[in-house]
């Protein structure tokens, strides 16, 4: 079962670096905002399997306050980008 | 290997698959708002299901009833997050891309644009 | 009566996240649930009434499953959509008349439609609701808001209204 584990662990974290090619990559910045706000919820799933992982049970509290930061920062930059404009 | 660990491998192994899926839209997807569709959807119920398997291997102590916490206060801040970034990039300038059926949400913003000048100018 | 309602909630939210029931935990709860609940209890739910009614929780629990099930069904749409290699996609904006009439149904209306297939809520502007649609299949107003928004709206009329 560690086994199996230790390598859903490494696909997650693989899943991050595809959301960071969408960061660097994206020809807009919404673009690069979608993909932190995808990363985000992606770290929640990296804390769940270390919690069975590892056995220490605070690493959820971790992801459970991930998932509140990770929220107000996406409404913040939305309400930012809703007063700008593209072609200034 | 008892029925508890293997149901909680297979509930982790679908909920990495549906993040993968999620996570190849949101490369391979052509504009924002198609790549925001696909990623939210996929990517929820994937950490959802992740979230759920914790549930089924500690039982209902206390890292499973906070798991079990998560998965509600998880669903929201998504669905609402991604409505919140929807509207931002339509307010950007981030036109829709090719392929374009039908866009009913412009006169909207223009009618919204136009009183917000109106309200600077004096 | 809408101040006591969320003091019960924050509490209750508060022994859920902590899980222990000791007394220097029921304090600290206590007195933090007092500070937060004057500031907000203005953005709170209007009809606290309402909780009471049993057969709004019936109506949930229904209202879960066809929930659950069209978001695993929304799953698989776009791993379709995603996976397949000339990617059929024909995305568009529609405007749909919402029938519900108080915010708290509206905002889980919203949610429901983000979640199923090939739908992302926009905007709320007065009585419509724009929709995002990955698959546009007619144009024409009646056929697609039957699609989009008639499956949810009479189970949430039930229980929120």
């Amino acid at each position: 079962m560690t086994t199996v584990l230790h390598i859903l662990l490494y696909a997650q974290i693989l899943l991050c670096f595809f959301c960071l090619y969408r960061v660097v990559m994206g020809p807009t910045i919404p673009d690069r905002m979608v993909g932190i706000d995808i990363f985000g919820v992606l770290v929640v799933g990296i804390c769940a399997i270390l919690t069975i992982l590892t056995g220490r049970m605070f690493i959820i509290d971790i992801g459970i306050a991930w998932i509140i930061l990770s929220f107000i920062g996406t409404l913040t930059m939305a309400k930012y980008l809703s007063k700008k404009k593209l072609n200034e | 290997m008892n029925s508890t660990s293997i149901i909680t491998v297979v509930l982790l192994c679908i909920g990495v698959l549906f993040n993968l899926f999620g996570c190849i839209g949101l490369v391979r997807l052509p504009d924002v708002y198609n790549r925001l569709q696909s990623a939210t959807k996929c990517v929820t119920l994937g950490t959802c299901s992740i979230l759920l398997s914790l549930v089924v291997y500690f039982g209902f102590n206390d890292t499973g009833v906070k798991s079990l916490v998560a998965i509600p206060l998880l669903f929201f801040a998504s669905t609402v997050g991604a409505h919140a970034l929807a509207r931002g990039a339509y307010y950007f300038g981030v036109k829709l891309g090719e392929g374009t059926v039908k866009d009913d949400y412009k006169e909207q913003v223009e009618i919204e644009e136009k009183k917000q000048q109106l309200h600077e100018i004096p | 009566m809408r101040y006591i309602a969320l003091y019960i909630v924050l509490f209750g939210f508060w022994l859920l996240l902590t899980f222990s029931l000791a007394t220097d935990n029921l304090i600290v709860g206590a007195v933090a649930a007092l500070l937060i609940t004057p500031y907000f209890g203005n953005y709170f739910v209007k009809d606290v009434g309402k909780w009471v009614q049993p057969h709004r929780y019936v109506w949930l629990v229904i209202y879960l499953f066809i929930f659950t099930w069209e978001c695993i069904k929304a799953n698989f749409d776009v791993a379709y959509r995603v996976l397949h290699p000339a990617m059929p996609i024909k995305p568009g904006i529609v405007k749909v008349k919402l029938n519900l009439k108080t915010d708290m149904a509206r905002v889980m209306l919203a949610n429901s439609i983000t979640m199923t297939p090939g739908t992302i809520s926009v905007d709320i502007v007065d009585d419509y609701i724009y929709i995002h649609w990955i698959y546009v299949s007619s144009v024409e107003p009646e056929i697609y808001s039957r699609k989009v928004a008639g499956r949810f709206e009479k189970y949430i009329k039930m229980i929120f209204e």
